[in-house]
């Protein structure tokens, strides 16, 4: 097949900015030195890094770049708030509050603290993926130090009303963790208006390196570093910055910063035809998530009868790449926590299609995927011995 | 992920479809785990005549159901059932190892349909005969 590869599979994985690789390619050729050094070529390093650093900060609205710190990506990240939150504050509590429907390294992490004297409360979403506002407030105690909550859902891409969720966490001192992958420099985050304390930021989902990634720590906010040694990065992070990792991260954000607003509008536009086509063309496909409060690169179409990974495969003999919340496809053998949770019955839920749209895909990938999905789908479903009569 | 054996046979998959006057029906699975395989199978003279399959399933569940009615056709019903998971997947060139449970069930759709056949005309199974995902865990849904 000469067809170009399309690929639609961005919450996966990324494709490095061209003019963020170009940022980079000083700091891994000629430049080098520590940042900490006390000469001029170390502190040309530092000054590298903290221009990184505000950058990332201008991104999110941080009132200063030192609340942002680099870590080795979004997973450290998460593990960081979370379990430097719990044990520096078991002084007040041991009860954390979640969502069902988090990133598997917030779930793993929470699991790990509750064999650990933490207690974990996890509220239930809508069938629209929305956490359940009411909920938390009649959840939350005094004993609560935590509250995480996605910014957005990676799978189904439900925006949450974090605004309100900080608020109540407040309400209790409680901090808000927000593991906010795959928003931010998607859709606008605002540090000092969303009322967030800690925030999960990882760099190859705004088209950044990949072996860096950032946490944003409000200014005295009580957490402990997960990682000791040489006390760099205010101490919350030790180890020898990754200048060029930091430098890529920082360029990405300023892209994103600047074409944010145009990304979304373009991206959302071949988002919203794909799913007008599939649900028209296809029989018994619907769409997931919150129909409107969603990331406007995210579509998740579940199809009836059909199972998730040959769909995944047949979709790849058309050169066409993405994901499924199907069991199949997964690690553990089960399908979507997620989907699940959102009350959607395991045979549907396996026939899901997650398609996670990127910068680099263009109007004509909608009709791409469109034109081939009804021949697809109708082909299982041929094959299927729980598809009626009349979808065959 | 897979070999290009488990590709080609779910690219096209052989013997799709129903038998509508089948001899046996074999359904083993459940879609709620993601795996549900029917095998139809139509006997003459004690041998497997024609085997047709439906399933829902990833690929290693579909090539596996295309591959055990290949092997199954044309062999007499004592060969048929000693057809295991562990042949098929050979024929296959490998399974990924996640795969070789959950997905592999197509050797027990055979069997399933051969004792639906054996049950209809009042036969008795061979004591030998082993229903291999019937001794390990289920999936837990």
């Amino acid at each position: 097949m000469s067809e170009r590869i399309v690929y639609m599979d961005y919450a996966s994985s990324s494709r490095v900015d061209p003019r963020v690789v170009e940022a980079m390619l000083p700091y891994l050729r000629e430049l080098y030195g520590n940042p900490s050094s006390q000469h001029s070529t170390g502190s040309k390093m530092r000054g590298a890094l903290e221009d990184a650093r505000a950058k990332v900060a201008a991104l999110i609205n941080a009132e200063k770049p030192s609340e942002v710190v680099f870590t080795s990506g979004a997973t450290e990240s998460t593990n960081m708030a979370l379990r430097g939150v719990a044990f520096r504050n078991r002084d007040k509590g041991n009860h954390i509050i979640a969502s069902k429907i988090e990133h598997i390294s917030v779930l793993n992490t929470l699991k790990y603290l509750s064999k650990n004297g933490f207690e974990v409360t996890y509220l239930l979403v809508d069938k629209h993926g929305t956490v359940d506002v009411e909920a938390l407030k009649t959840t939350i105690t005094d004993k609560t130090i935590l509250v995480t909550v996605g910014y957005a859902n990676n799978e189904v891409g439900t925006i949450q009303p974090i605004r309100e969720i900080a608020e109540i966490a407040h309400s209790k001192k409680a901090y808000l963790h927000t593991d906010a992958t795959p928003a931010v420099g998607k859709i606008p985050v605002d540090m000092v208006k969303d009322g967030i304390d800690l925030m999960t930021i990882s760099s190859w989902d705004m088209y950044g390196p990949y072996g860096i990634g950032g946490i944003y720590v409000k200014r005295g906010t009580r957490v402990e570093p997960l990682i000791l040694g040489g006390g760099q990065e205010g101490g919350l992070r030790s180890g020898t910055e990754n200048v060029a990792g930091a430098v890529g991260m920082g360029r990405a954000a300023e892209l994103a910063k600047a074409e944010m607003a145009s990304d979304a509008e373009r991206l959302s536009k071949i988002r919203d035809r794909i799913v007008e086509r599939v649900l028209k063309e296809i029989p018994y496909s619907f769409l997931n998530g919150h129909p409107t409060r969603r990331l406007p690169h995210n579509a998740n179409i579940r199809f009836s009868f059909v199972e998730g990974e040959s769909l995944v495969l047949s979709l790849d003999m058309e050169g066409i790449m993405l994901s499924s919340g199907s069991a199949c496809s997964s690690k553990t053998l089960e399908p979507s926590h997620v989907l699940i949770a959102m009350g959607i019955p395991h045979v549907e839920a396996q026939g899901s299609l997650l398609i996670s749209l990127g910068r680099f895909n263009v109007p004509e990938d909608a009709e791409r995927i469109a034109d081939v999905l009804p021949r697809i789908i109708k082909g299982l479903r041929q094959m299927s011995p729980i598809a009626p009569e009349e979808v065959r | 992920m897979y070999s290009q054996k488990v590709m080609e046979h779910f690219r096209n998959p052989r013997n799709v479809g129903e038998i509508p006057d089948a001899d046996g029906i074999g359904k083993v699975g459940n879609p709620v785990c993601g795996d549900l395989m029917w095998i139809y199978i139509k006997v003459k003279d004690n041998k497997l005549e024609d085997v047709k399959f439906k399933t829902f399933g990833c690929g290693a569940a579909i090539a596996t159901s295309s591959m055990v009615t290949e092997m199954a056709k044309e062999k007499t019903i004592d060969e048929a059932l000693k057809i295991s998971r562990q042949d098929v997947a050979d024929a296959l060139d490998g399974l990924p190892p996640i795969k070789m449970h959950c997905s592999n069930l197509a050797s027990d759709g055979l069997k399933a349909a051969i004792l639906d056949y054996m049950k209809k005309r009042g036969i008795k199974p061979p004591e030998w005969i082993k229903i291999e995902s019937e001794t390990e865990e289920k999936c837990d849904i």
